[in-house]
C-alpha cells in the first residue's frame, strides 16, 4: 500500500504551524497593545499624543492592520479545521471521562477564541469606530483619553471588557506553551521552563490589561 | 473483593452497542484486571451467556494487545501499567467499575472491547522502517551512536502500540505513537537517510487514517504504560517542518 504524501499545511501538524505562527503575530500585537494602553496612567496628553501619533503614520497602519486582520484570519480558518477533523475523529464518546494532565486553560481554547473574537468586533465598535460607545453620536475620535475613561465608568462595560481579558489570558497561557512544542522548542533542560514563560507572559498580558478599566473604575483615572 | 461492572457490550461492528451490569464478586486483590476478567466470563458461560470479548495476549504489559478504558482512563488510574498490570488490590472494595473500548474513529468496536488497530499498521506501513538491509549486528563500535541518542532512541522504542495514547487524548490523536516510531529510528544512524520522507509519509498516513489533531493536552503521556515523553512529538513537528523545507 503506497500512502498519498500531503502538503504541509494538509497535515494538522502545517495547520498547527499556521496557528502558532498567526497567533505568535497576534500575541505580538496584543503585547505592544496593553504597553500603548498603559499610558493613560501617565495623563490625556500622553495618551492623546501617542493616538495621533499611530493615526499619523496612514500607510503603514493599514499595512499593519493588513498584516493583523490576515493573521486573525487564517488563524481562525486553521483552527476550525483542526477542531473539525479532531470531533470527527472520536464520534462515540466515553460514558465515564477523567483527565490527569490537561488544563482549563487547553481545554477552553474552542470556545475562548470565539468568545475572543467576537470580543473585538465589539470592542472596535466601541472604542475605535464609536458607534457602541455611550457617548455616541458625539464620540471624539481625537480625544482617546476621555473616549476610554467614560466607557470604562458604566460597570458592565468595564465586566465585558475584564472577562475578556481573562479569556486572553487563559488562550495565551495554553497557547504559548502549545506554540513552542508546535514549533518544536522542546528540550528536557528547558522544559520546565516553557509552562513558566507562557504563565508569566498571561500574567503580566492580562493584568496589564485589566489595569485600565480597574483604575477607571476604581476612580484613580478620571475624565478631564 | 466484590465490584460491579459496566461493560461496553457489542455483537460486531455495525451492531448498536450498550454498557451492560455484572456482578463481580469473590475477586482476589491479587488478580490481575484481565483475570477478573477472565473470572466473570466463566461464570457468564457457565450461565450460557456471551462471555465479554477483550484483547490480551502476553499478559507481562510488553506486547500492546490489551487495553480499554477504566473508569475514564485508558488501562486504569495506574501511571506507566498496561491494563494486564493492573491488579484488583488498586480498587476500592464495592466499586464500580466502567470499561469501555478505546474509542476512535481510525479504531472501529470489533466487538465488545476489541477495537481494530490497524491504522496503527497503516502508519508503520508508510515508512516505519529502513528500506535497505542493516544486516547482522554490526561490531559494536563500528557505527557510533552518541549516548544520548541511543538512550533516547531506547524511550521512544518503549512503544508497544497499545493505542492508549490514542483512546486517552481528548482529540483521538495518534501523534505521540507516530512522533515515537519516528523518534526511535531518526534518533539512530541508520534512520538518517530517509528520515525526513519518512517523517512526511508517516504523518500523510496517520491523517489519512481520521485520527484528530494534537492540541498538546498532554493525556497520551499521561496514560502512556511505557511514559512516552511527549518531547518526540515536538521533534517530529520540527521534522516536519525541515521536511517540508527540504523537499523538492
Ligand atoms: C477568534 C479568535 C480566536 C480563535 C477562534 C482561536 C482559536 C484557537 C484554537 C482552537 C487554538 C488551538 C488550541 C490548541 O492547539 O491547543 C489556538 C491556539 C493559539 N492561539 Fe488562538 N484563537 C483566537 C484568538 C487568538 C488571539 C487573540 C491570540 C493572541 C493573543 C491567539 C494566540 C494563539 C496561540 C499563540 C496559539 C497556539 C498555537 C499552537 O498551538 O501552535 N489566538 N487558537
Ligand atoms: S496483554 Fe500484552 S501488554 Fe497487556
Amino acid at each position: 500500500m503506497t500512502t498519498k504524501v500531503m502538503t504541509f499545511y494538509g497535515t494538522s501538524v502545517g495547520k498547527k504551524v499556521v496557528m502558532a505562527v498567526t497567533g505568535f503575530i497576534v500575541f505580538g500585537f496584543v503585547t505592544v497593545h496593553m504597553l500603548g494602553n498603559l499610558q493613560i496612567f501617565l495623563g490625556p496628553e500622553k495618551l492623546n499624543a501617542y493616538a495621533r501619533f499611530l493615526k499619523g503614520t496612514g500607510a503603514f497602519l493599514w499595512a499593519f492592520r493588513g498584516v493583523l486582520l490576515l493573521s486573525a484570519v487564517l488563524h481562525i480558518l486553521s483552527a476550525t479545521q483542526v477542531t473539525l477533523q479532531s470531533w470527527a475523529a472520536r464520534p462515540e464518546g466515553y460514558a465515564v471521562r477523567r483527565y490527569r494532565e490537561t488544563t482549563y486553560a487547553a481545554r477552553t481554547m474552542r470556545w475562548g477564541g470565539p468568545i475572543i473574537g467576537v470580543f473585538v468586533v465589539y470592542h472596535l465598535l466601541h472604542f475605535t469606530t464609536g458607534q457602541l460607545h455611550p457617548s455616541a453620536p458625539h464620540f471624539d475620535g481625537t480625544d482617546v483619553y476621555n473616549n476610554v475613561v467614560h466607557g470604562f465608568q458604566v460597570p458592565w462595560t468595564s465586566a465585558v471588557y475584564l472577562l475578556a481579558v481573562l479569556m486572553v489570558a487563559l488562550h495565551l497561557y495554553h497557547g504559548v506553551w502549545s506554540m513552542l512544542q508546535t514549533m518544536g522548542a522542546a528540550h528536557p533542560r528547558y522544559n520546565r521552563w516553557r509552562r513558566f514563560l507562557a504563565a508569566a507572559f498571561a500574567l503580566l498580558v492580562g493584568c496589564g490589561m485589566a489595569a485600565v478599566p480597574v483604575a477607571v473604575l476604581a476612580g484613580w483615572v478620571r475624565p478631564v | 473483593m466484590n465490584f460491579t461492572l459496566k461493560v461496553w457490550r457489542q455483537a460486531g461492528p455495525e451492531a448498536p452497542g450498550r454498557l451492560v451490569t455484572y456482578p463481580a464478586d469473590d475477586i482476589s486483590p491479587d488478580t490481575s484486571f484481565l483475570e477478573m476478567l477472565d473470572i466473570v466470563n466463566e461464570r457468564l458461560i457457565a450461565k450460557n451467556e456471551e462471555p465479554i470479548a477483550f484483547d490480551h495476549d502476553c499478559r507481562e504489559g510488553i506486547c500492546g494487545m490489551c487495553g480499554a478504558v477504566v473508569n475514564g482512563y485508558a488501562h486504569g488510574h495506574e501511571r506507566g501499567t498496561t491494563l494486564c498490570q493492573l491488579h484488583m488490590r488498586s480498587f476500592r472494595d464495592g466499586a464500580t467499575i466502567y470499561i469501555e473500548p478505546f474509542r476512535a474513529k481510525a479504531f472501529p468496536v470489533i466487538r465488545d472491547l476489541v477495537v481494530d488497530r490497524s491504522a496503527f499498521d497503516a502508519i508503520i506501513t508508510a515508512g516505519g522502517y529502513i528500506s535497505i538491509r542493516t544486516g547482522a549486528a554490526p561490531e559494536a563500535n563500528a557505527i557510533p551512536v552518541p549516548k544520548e541518542n541511543a538512550e533516547r532512541a531506547m524511550d521512544a522504542a518503549a512503544c508497544i502500540g497499545c493505542g492508549a495514547c490514542v483512546a486517552s487524548c481528548p482529540n483521538a490523536s495518534a501523534m505521540l505513537f507516530t512522533s515515537a516510531k519516528l523518534a526511535h529510528l531518526g534518533l539512530l544512524p541508520q534512520g538518517q537517510p530517509e528520515r525526513f520522507e519518512r517523517v512526511r509519509t508517516m504523518v500523510s498516513a496517520m491523517e489519512q487514517a481520521g485520527f484528530g489533531s494534537c492540541t498538546n493536552h498532554g493525556e497520551c503521556e499521561a496514560a502512556c504504560p511505557k511514559e512516552v515523553s511527549m518531547d518526540f512529538i515536538a521533534r517530529m513537528n520540527l521534522d516536519l517542518i525541515r521536511a517540508s523545507l527540504k523537499h523538492r
